[in-house]
């Protein structure tokens, strides 16, 4: 379902980024470790279409991102892939629920209400619906854009560093929520992290190594 | 959740910065508007009013006063001549003269002006009788419509006339004989709206009562033509040509240095009037246009200084899906929508302001100003107003357009 070859970034002229490559089958868990400056969150931007390489393919489906122009590659983004980021980022003018419904729309997705409200609700955040994402706990936005992350059901879903900044209870229970989600949606989930609270918990698991 | 409703949220997010770019916007254009309609009603307010007038006669003094009083009403006379000294121009053999038109000033009637006049003054204005009937007697009125109105005068009603154009107790006629009204004129737009009309002998009556009854005296009612009291005074006579030839273009002159007279060309002393006008208005609109830059530069700082703000959401919503295009439509939209709702409010203001001159002009000059007309100027302003809220929001939405998404996103 994932599938890069030979891929290599390089940022201006500086050290060469080699990454293996990186096989993940539909609907599996994967776990990207390394240390800091591995180029975790490079390989990461570069799956998530952030990025383009200077060589090599990235495949999700039958489609090779690498090749797309950029303004279907934005759409593909949109549509197929779910990325949840370390620190979790809103548009601040509007409501966790306006800021789901952006996301259905900027994917070109009809708008559907009754699956925000039913996505927020199972990730117990229906009572912060109408709520700025300001207004929410630092659990509480990690768990909201999780919801935004998957509120298109996209095919991949890449978490970034999503449990570093939580403590442990907040930690344990945004990996069982990636995990359930990722599940009921049946989408392939790999999530970046140099956290070893999560190491016991995903067993496939691909290792960078440092530069 | 499209667009538009998002950069309206995003705006209101930040309402002390709104406010600003908003105030100063509407500073801008309300000023602008505001000259445009003080400008456009006051032309068009002389325009009407020049009637076709060729020459005005009266005492010597200011051509400009002369004009002020005796066409548009809103200055005091020269003083008063004879008509003994302008009997050839009020002689209908006259060869260049086509219409003479004597007026008496100097008496008002609760802040209107009375004008003692002939029936020549109506075919002047175009002015037709709505109610009632001409004058053809001593100390009968015709009202102009907006003066009967605002008096709440009838056919048949009577008043007492007052010295001088201030309203004040002391200086009513009181042992004088009464006014009486017998018509009321067509609205006309023009300044006989704002005016009372009477034979000139009632002028003379008010002014001469306990004096001998010779000539128009109370006891003779009836009018004659104002060439049989040559010793009588009018303040001025407005004159209309027969036609151009050199024998009108030379009597201004001659009258000015032959004799002590004075003669004065309407159209020559309003754009004397303008152009003194046109250095203020000139000043105005710099000052205006002035504060517009500001109000775009104003609009352009709190865009561009928001772009820090919201790197991130930026980044984000590019993750999401939205193209550079998309982001750089985001932030023009919302310079645009700064830009229409500065607009809006600034032409509030003006027609709101310019309710407000309207008013203080009516009870000024007794002139009627409207403020809710819309001038195509303002579709110009408009568009400048969209022009300059574009300029100050494109460079910042070019900014955003082009965030590097990764490099935001990994920079936390």
């Amino acid at each position: 379902m994932l599938q890069t070859t030979d891929l290599q970034f390089t940022y201006g002229k500086n050290a060469l980024l080699r990454f293996p490559d990186i096989l993940l089958q539909q609907g599996e868990h994967w776990l990207l470790l390394g240390e800091s400056g591995s180029g975790k969150t490079t390989l990461l931007h570069l799956l998530g279409g952030l990025l383009s390489p200077q060589q090599g393919k990235i495949c999700i489906g039958d489609t090779d991102i690498a090749q797309l122009s950029a303004s279907r590659l934005d759409q593909f983004r949109g549509q197929h892939i779910g990325i949840v980021f370390q620190k979790s980022h809103f548009i601040r003018s509007l409501t966790v629920a306006e800021n789901l419904l952006l996301a259905q729309k900027l994917a070109h997705a009809p708008l559907d209400r009754a699956r925000v409200a039913s996505l927020l609700e199972r990730l117990q955040l229906g009572h912060k619906m109408h709520s700025k994402p300001s207004q929410l706990s630092i659990g509480e936005q990690q768990r909201a854009a999780i919801a935004r992350a998957l509120i298109n059901q996209p095919n991949l879903i890449l978490a970034d560093e999503p449990t570093s900044a939580l403590d442990d209870h907040n930690s344990a229970a945004v990996a069982t929520l990636l995990e359930e989600e990722a599940k009921a949606a049946g989408a392939t989930l790999l999530v970046v992290t140099h956290d070893k609270r999560l190491k016991d918990r995903f067993p496939q698991q691909i290792q960078l190594a440092a530069l | 959740m499209n667009l538009l409703q998002l950069s309206w949220k995003n705006l209101v997010n930040k309402p002390l910065a709104m406010l600003l770019s908003l105030v100063l916007f509407g500073l801008g254009v309300g000023l602008i508007s505001l000259l445009l309609l003080v400008n456009k009603q006051l032309e068009d307010k002389f325009e009407k009013n020049l009637a076709h007038i060729n020459l005005v006669i009266g005492a010597k003094g200011s051509p400009l006063q002369l004009i002020l009083a005796s066409m548009y009403h809103i200055d005091s006379p020269t003083g008063n001549i004879a008509i003994d000294k302008v009997k050839a121009f009020l002689n209908p053999r006259n060869p260049f003269v086509k219409t003479a038109v004597p007026l008496s000033l100097g008496d008002s009637y609760r802040g209107f002006r009375i004008v003692g006049t002939t029936a020549a003054f109506f075919n002047l204005y175009a002015a037709k009788i709505a109610k009632g009937k001409t004058f053809a007697q001593v100390m009968e009125v015709v009202a102009g419509a907006g003066a009967a109105q605002e008096l709440g005068l009838n056919v048949g009603s009577t008043f007492k006339s007052s010295h001088g154009f201030i309203v004040d107790d002391n200086l009513v006629h009181a042992d004088a004989e009464r006014f009486y009204l017998v018509g009321i004129l067509e609205p006309t737009g023009t300044v006989a709206d704002q005016l009372l009309l009477t034979p000139a002998q009632s002028i003379w009556a008010v002014h001469e009562h306990g004096a001998s009854h010779s000539g128009a005296g109370a006891d003779d009612h009836s009018i004659r033509p104002l060439t049989n009291y040559l010793d009588k005074n009018i303040t001025s006579v407005l004159l209309q040509f027969k036609g151009r030839n050199v024998q009108t273009l030379n009597m201004q002159r001659s009258i000015n240095e032959n004799t002590d007279l004075q003669a004065a060309t309407p159209a020559l002393e309003i754009s004397r009037l303008y152009s003194m006008m046109g250095i203020g208005a000139d000043a105005l609109r710099w000052i205006a246009l002035v504060i517009m830059a500001v109000s775009g530069l104003s609009i352009f700082i709190s865009l561009y200084s928001s772009l820090q703000d919201r790197k991130y959401e930026l980044a984000l919503m590019r993750t999401l899906g939205a193209s550079p295009l998309k982001i750089f439509s985001l932030i023009v939209l919302e310079g645009q929508l700064l830009a229409v709702m500065g607009f809006a409010i600034g032409i509030m203001l003006s027609h709101t302001g310019m309710q407000w001159i309207a008013g203080a002009m009516k009870n000024q000059y007794r002139y009627a100003f409207s403020s809710w007309i819309w001038l195509p100027e303002e579709g110009i302003l408009l568009a400048a107003a969209l022009g300059i809220g574009l300029l100050a929001a494109i460079l910042p939405a070019i900014q955003a357009s082009r965030t590097d998404i990764s490099t935001t996103l990994a920079s936390e």
